[in-house]
């Protein structure tokens, strides 16, 4: 491809037909502070594991809600489950248990 | 030959509880890991077995550790226990006397009243009488505070009482029915022949004046052994069965078997010896301040045995251990928990390779602050601050984040990927080649102490610090401040350390002794046990606690966990602090030291 100076980005679009809101579903039975997030972030800005790679707690939560879960399995895996984010967090998300559901219906569905 | 086929019920049921015990405790013992079948035989062989028979009759008789919670209910307990036991030994050595042959049925000593009438010829015949009364008495007390206190349980100390099946309810109804028709049968016996002691005699005078006393009597024998018999083929299914199960536990116990990472033939006798008291309800804080009422240890306990766990319940605890403290028969409630955490949580593996292996130099001393700590940086200031001060050759171990040290896993029953971080972190300790480990965080010191294979010496900051004053590396001057000393469970109940932070906080400040302390310790409501919870139960729990640890007024709440600061501090009216940073702001430079001596002396 000729190098213009600027690339272009690709499609941003939500796909609903390819996407799959169950595993978001799943967790917000299971652990209904789960809606109340608000992605301000603090969870990943105190993230033990983030210190050392580029897991992303509120992405997370952004794209299973959107039902983007392909990578779900590999990333949700690198959380220690320190529960620093639960202290953390503003909205008082019960992170800890959100993760262990998101990693049961990672296994379930 | 004495026999009456009213003897049957009885001797059936017994005949059906011997065979059903036997069986039980066959399997307890064939199924227990060899290395602990191997330790109960030499319990047996050693002297071990006297302590172990020394606490049976502490404990399965007399009941000290529920005179301990409530004098009342305690009494209550030992009028059935030992005055039951009793009734049966003195009433088999009575039996002795009035003749038979070695092999006596065993239903001869129970319905001896029936069969002999007459003991006037029979060597301290009067005397055996009046006290098989006095101890039927004294059963009878017992059974009667067992009434009162269906209805007034508050006087015996019981706020909660657990929810109870239905053959729990049959057979409680049976035992308290046995006492009262033993006495109406051997009273209307003893009014028809014009006999029994003080009790049996007095009460049959009475009746002497009824129609037809020897068919009563026939009656209430009948229905005697039928109440027993009732008792004896219910046993095994319900609670009761705690009877027989606690005393093998106690041998075995004794013996030094103990519930560890595996549910073991132990951990089952454990399971069955529950006598499902609720004791642990009263003591719960989930229940008494949160109002969580389903999940308590009881209920806990009883799911295992009928296998039956929810597993909502089963994450829904703190493990904060302060319901094992109180359980009277010493159930290891927090090991059987983790253990079936283990078999809830088999989902996606982790390999963790995306942590570290920090290469550091070699120093004395390594400094683990601990995920918690960085959320609370006054205490890693504190601490950063003593070392300085007292010259340690140091390093801070997670001064650019924290691998966490795998306890928080650990608790949700991830132990195979728990022990993926330990594997790190290990490696990171060795490497650095510290002598010394000084971690402030209380959760993650059990861990260290308990998974880490390490060959250094562990300590938790309040040892270490107490450690340093003693070698007086850092001087301490004392104030007037009144402070409260908070037990963090990891630390107290979790690893015994109580001593030395009352220690070093004696040198400083004036420590208050509260009412739930030590063992007894309140949990803040920070707890990483519980995945379940939400934060507004956490928040009841911590206010209560606060409110509790503040009742004396003090200026000052010190505590040795950064969670406990965090979870206590939101409802804290007064200042609360870490043990080091109370030391830290307490320390004097040895130069005033010095200067303060040479002036006393001059």
């Amino acid at each position: 491809m000729i190098d213009f100076g600027y690339n272009l980005n690709k499609d941003r679009q939500i796909d609903f037909d390819v996407n799959n809101r169950k595993i978001a579903q799943y967790v917000k039975k299971n652990e209904p502070t789960f809606s109340v997030c608000i992605s301000c972030g603090t969870c990943t800005a105190t993230c033990s594991a983030a210190q050392f790679t580029d897991f992303n707690f509120r992405k997370l939560m952004i794209l299973i809600n959107r039902g983007e879960t392909l990578k779900l399995k590999n990333e949700i895996s690198k959380c220690m489950l320190c529960g620093k984010c639960f202290l953390a967090c503003p909205r008082n998300v019960n992170t800890r248990n959100i993760i262990l559901n998101i990693k049961k219906a990672v296994d379930l569905l | 030959m004495n026999f009456n086929p009213f003897v049957l019920p009885f001797t059936v049921g017994l005949g059906f509880l011997l065979i059903m015990v036997i069986y039980r405790f066959i399997r307890w013992i064939s199924k227990l890991p060899f290395v602990d079948r191997k330790k109960l035989w030499m319990g047996l062989i050693t002297q071990k077995i006297f302590l172990a028979v020394k606490e049976i009759f502490l404990e399965s008789l007399i009941h000290r550790k529920i005179f301990r919670i409530n004098p009342l209910l305690g009494y209550m307990h030992m009028t059935l226990a030992l005055g039951w036991f009793l009734l049966i030994v003195v009433g088999n050595i009575e039996s002795r006397l009035y003749g038979g042959s070695e092999l006596n049925p065993p239903y001869y000593p129970i319905f001896l009243r029936y069969f002999v009438h007459d003991h006037s010829n029979i060597p301290y015949g009067v005397f055996f009488a009046n006290l098989m009364d006095f101890l039927l008495l004294f059963v009878l007390s017992g059974v009667i505070l067992a009434y009162i206190k269906r209805a007034f349980s508050f006087i015996f100390g019981v706020k909660r009482k657990p929810r109870r099946k239905i053959q729990d309810i049959v057979i409680m109804i049976t035992l308290w029915t046995i006492f009262p028709l033993r006495l109406f049968a051997e009273s209307f016996t003893a009014s028809v022949h014009g006999n029994g002691g003080f009790l049996t005699g007095t009460v049959g005078s009475f009746m002497s004046y009824l129609p037809h006393t020897n068919e009563i009597a026939y009656t209430f024998w009948w229905l005697y052994s039928i109440s027993l018999g009732t008792f004896f083929v219910v046993l095994p299914f319900t609670r009761y069965m705690h009877i027989p199960a606690e005393v093998l536990l106690i041998f075995m116990r004794n013996s030094g078997i103990r519930t560890e990472k595996e549910f073991t033939s132990y951990s089952d006798l454990e399971v069955y010896s529950c006598p499902k008291c609720g004791m642990c309800m009263d003591k719960c804080q989930m229940g008494f301040a949160a109002n969580i009422k389903d999940m308590q240890s009881v209920y806990f306990i009883q799911s295992v045995r009928n296998h039956k766990i929810e597993e909502k319940k089963l994450f829904n605890c703190m493990v904060c251990g302060r319901c094992q403290e109180f359980c009277p028969v010493g159930i290891d409630l927090n090991a059987q928990r983790m253990i079936q955490r283990k078999f809830m949580s088999n989902f996606v593996s982790s390999t963790f390779d995306y942590l570290p292996v920090i290469s550091l130099p070699t120093v004395d001393v390594l400094y683990f602050a601990g995920c918690m700590t960085h959320l609370t940086p006054a205490i890693k200031k504190a601490m950063l601050k003593i070392f300085e001060h007292a010259k340690v050759n140091f390093n801070f171990m997670d001064a650019d984040g924290t691998v966490c040290c795998g306890r928080p896993l650990m608790l949700t029953g991830k132990d195979i990927e728990a022990k993926k971080i330990i594997k790190k972190n290990e490696e990171t300790i060795r490497n650095s080649g510290a002598k010394l480990l000084v971690t402030s965080c209380p959760i993650c010191f059990k861990i260290f102490k308990e998974e880490y294979a390490l060959n250094i010496e562990i300590m938790h900051h309040s040892q270490y610090l107490l450690k340093l004053v003693e070698e007086s590396r850092i001087f301490l001057s004392q104030s007037e401040i009144k402070a409260v000393y908070h037990d963090p469970c990891e630390l107290g109940r979790g690893s015994g350390i109580y001593e030395e932070p009352r220690k070093l906080l004696g040198k400083t400040v004036q420590l208050q002794e509260i009412k739930n302390s030590k063992e007894a310790s309140l949990c803040c409501g920070g707890s990483l046990g519980n995945t379940q919870m939400d934060s507004f139960k956490r928040d009841m729990i911590s206010a209560d606690a606060c409110k509790q640890l503040l009742k004396g007024n003090p200026e000052m709440l010190i505590t040795a966990c950064p969670l406990c600061k965090k979870s206590l501090g939101k409802f804290s009216t007064i200042d609360i602090k870490d043990i080091a940073e109370v030391i830290a702001n307490r320390m004097e430079n040895d130069k005033t030291i010095k200067e303060s001596k040479e002036m006393v002396s001059v």
